[in-house]
């Protein structure tokens, strides 16, 4: 701005070199604002934007004694062999079943709890209900998986000696490849459910109250006053939300997945991450599992861009 | 409201209240469950089945074994270091880097903003980071757990958007005294986003208390493991073996479980104890989030 003002003081001298030297000089009087500006900003180029360029050891047999730069080229062969692979289809159908299940049985969860809590008419329980949902999410994976552990382990574990006391056979929960997505599911349901609720309580409490008056001046039920009122007024957010589910449909979690993985459910429970960690950091493939991450952050890019332009095709605000 | 209620909201409210009333036990039962187990006798335990509601006889044996481990006490230690350095530095780099892209006096700021938001949805991942971490002489070094999430861009947009909320005129007068750029920042600008800093430090140390995946790629040295990291030996991979040489074979297995149960309280309760006071700052954080998009 005063880079253009100064300009328009000197309509006719040479514009390049005023502009230049005015620029230097704002940037000589705002020296602190730069050297605020510099730690963030190298912190961005080496953690951020090095690794996006060591990507390019995807195509080549990287060796660590010669670094990214030296390293012989390989062309597309590291992706060749990740889609002709057998496991990639195991891999593929491992990931992609988790994501839709996650988007189909945990994403609708806090909108409809949030639903029921808005209608809980005791503040007071309501305020206790909302903590006690709340807790889990500060749980660490860790924990939480380990308390699945406790509860569903088949020596002794609470849940199979309520199976065994119905009668039925116990069921090794944590070990069977059948469990394996509902265990995943129901975790992440147990402990994010809850807190997922607190975008849309705060999106709830925005709607004017006399909307709800004047529909009931005509005639509407709870139901109607549901469907014409409180989902309109969160519709938005539920599709900024989608969007946002959608751009991370493939990061199916590793820090849970990875405490869930043992040799009897490899098979349903390997995804794209876990596969990148094994093969890479235990095997020390590196340019092949490198060629494996940068196709799932390709995937998840296109996922991310498609489902912004879709909801801005609908006449949603996207998220960019 | 002199609205009345049809008979069947009538139902359905009460409905409504029964079904949070278990929603709300089943979230809180397994705490419960591992809270008596942990303080029961662990032979009486071993033979117990079923509900638990009230420890059955009582012992704290489990936790002396967990106190005494030298690796729970370690990864303990370790953990605090790396929750309040890690945190102080994400503190300090998000700080900066927010106030710098608040300022509209910036050269080429829209570009820099850019190349922040485009690392929120594309990144190099996971072996490159290795790579570059090893080759900086960081991996097996506290630094590893440190540097390099040292910003989250999403807390730095947040940041921003808090900085830019603040009215120009009092940075204007103080500049008119002749103050600088960073005079503003620490005696103007971060005095007065005190909510939005103290939604930073919770966010931040909840992070590395609970995160084990740097340390899982970055350390192998055990003497540097944080908590979550001797958690998962304990809890996922069974190895309570080593907490208790001395114990006759029969007691092991039974005193392994209570071992398991002990240690999940030690390692949770600082969070669910500070929780409920810091409830309404997490809360606050979501929705300032919420407010970017």
């Amino acid at each position: 701005m005063k880079g253009q003002q100064a300009v328009r003081l000197h309509p006719d001298h040479k514009l390049k070199s005023v502009k230049q030297s005015l620029l230097m000089k704002d940037i000589i009087r705002d020296r602190w604002l730069y050297l605020i500006l510099l730690p963030g900003m190298l912190y961005f180029v080496v953690f951020k934007y090095v690794p996006m360029l060591g990507l390019m050891m995807a195509f080549e047999n990287y060796q660590p004694h010669l670094g990214f730069l030296n390293s012989p080229w390989a062309g597309f062969k590291h992706f060749e062999r990740f889609f002709t692979e057998p496991q990639f289809w195991t891999l593929f159908r491992n990931t992609i079943l988790l994501a839709i299940y996650n988007l189909v049985f945990f994403f609708p969860l806090p909108i409809i709890l949030a639903l029921m809590l808005n209608e809980v008419r005791q503040k007071l329980f309501k305020r206790f209900a909302q903590t006690l949902l709340y807790l889990p999410h500060f749980v660490s994976w860790v924990v939480a998986v380990g308390i699945f552990y406790i509860l569903f382990t088949t020596e002794g574990g609470i849940v199979n000696e309520f199976i065994a006391k119905l009668g039925f056979e116990k069921i090794p929960f944590m070990l069977s490849e059948d469990w394996f997505r509902t265990m995943i599911v129901s975790q992440s349901i147990w402990k994010e459910a809850g807190w997922g609720t607190i975008i849309f309580l705060a999106a709830l409490a925005g709607v004017d109250l006399q909307l709800y008056e004047a529909a009931r001046m005509d005639g509407a039920g709870r139901w109607r006053q549901l469907w014409h009122i409180t989902l309109p007024a969160i519709r938005s957010t539920i599709v900024i939300l989608f969007i946002l589910r959608l751009g991370s449909f493939l990061d199916t979690g590793f820090e849970h997945i990875f405490l869930m993985l043992n040799s009897m459910n490899r098979e349903v429970g390997e995804v794209f991450d876990t596969y990148v960690y094994m093969k890479g950091l235990t095997q020390g493939q590196y340019s092949y599992s490198a060629a494996v991450g940068l196709f799932k952050s390709l995937v998840g890019l296109v996922l991310v861009l498609g489902a912004n332009w879709a909801a801005k095709k609908f006449g949603e605000e996207g998220i960019y | 409201m002199t609205y009345k209620r049809s008979p069947g909201e009538t139902v359905f409210s009460w409905f409504n209240i029964g079904f949070m009333l278990s929603l709300c036990f089943v979230t809180l039962y397994p705490f419960i469950y591992i809270l008596f187990a942990s303080i029961s006798d662990p032979a009486e335990m071993a033979r117990f089945r079923g509900m638990l509601f009230y420890p059955q006889g009582f012992s704290l044996d489990a936790y002396k074994a967990v106190l005494e481990n030298p690796m729970v006490a370690t990864g303990y230690r370790n953990t605090l270091f790396y929750v309040t350095a890690g945190t102080i530095i994400n503190l300090i780099m998000t700080t900066l880097g927010a106030y710098a892209l608040s300022r509209r006096n910036v050269y080429f700021k829209n570009s820099i903003m850019l190349i922040i938001v485009i690392t929120m949805v594309f990144n190099g991942g996971l072996i490159p980071s290795f790579l570059l971490v090893n080759n900086l002489g960081m991996l097996n070094t506290p630094w590893a757990l440190l540097l390099p999430g040292a910003i989250s861009s999403f807390n730095l947009i947040i940041m921003r958007t808090a900085f830019q909320g603040i009215p120009v005129s009092l940075e204007e007068s103080a500049r008119i005294d002749g103050a600088n750029d960073w005079i503003i920042l620490s005696r103007i600008i971060i005095p007065l986003s005190m909510p939005v800093i103290a939604v930073m430090i919770l966010w931040y140390a909840v992070g590395h208390w609970n995160s084990y995946f740097h340390a899982l790629v970055y350390l192998r040295d055990r003497e540097l493991f944080p908590l979550q990291l001797v958690l998962r030996e304990i809890l996922i991979s069974n190895s309570t073996d080593n907490m208790m040489t001395g114990a006759a074979a029969g007691d092991r297995m039974d005193i392994g479980l209570t071992i398991k149960y002990a240690t999940i309280v030690v390692s949770t309760l600082p969070i669910l104890v500070l929780y409920p006071f810091l409830q309404k700052y997490f809360v606050h954080g979501v929705l300032i989030g919420a407010l970017k998009e």
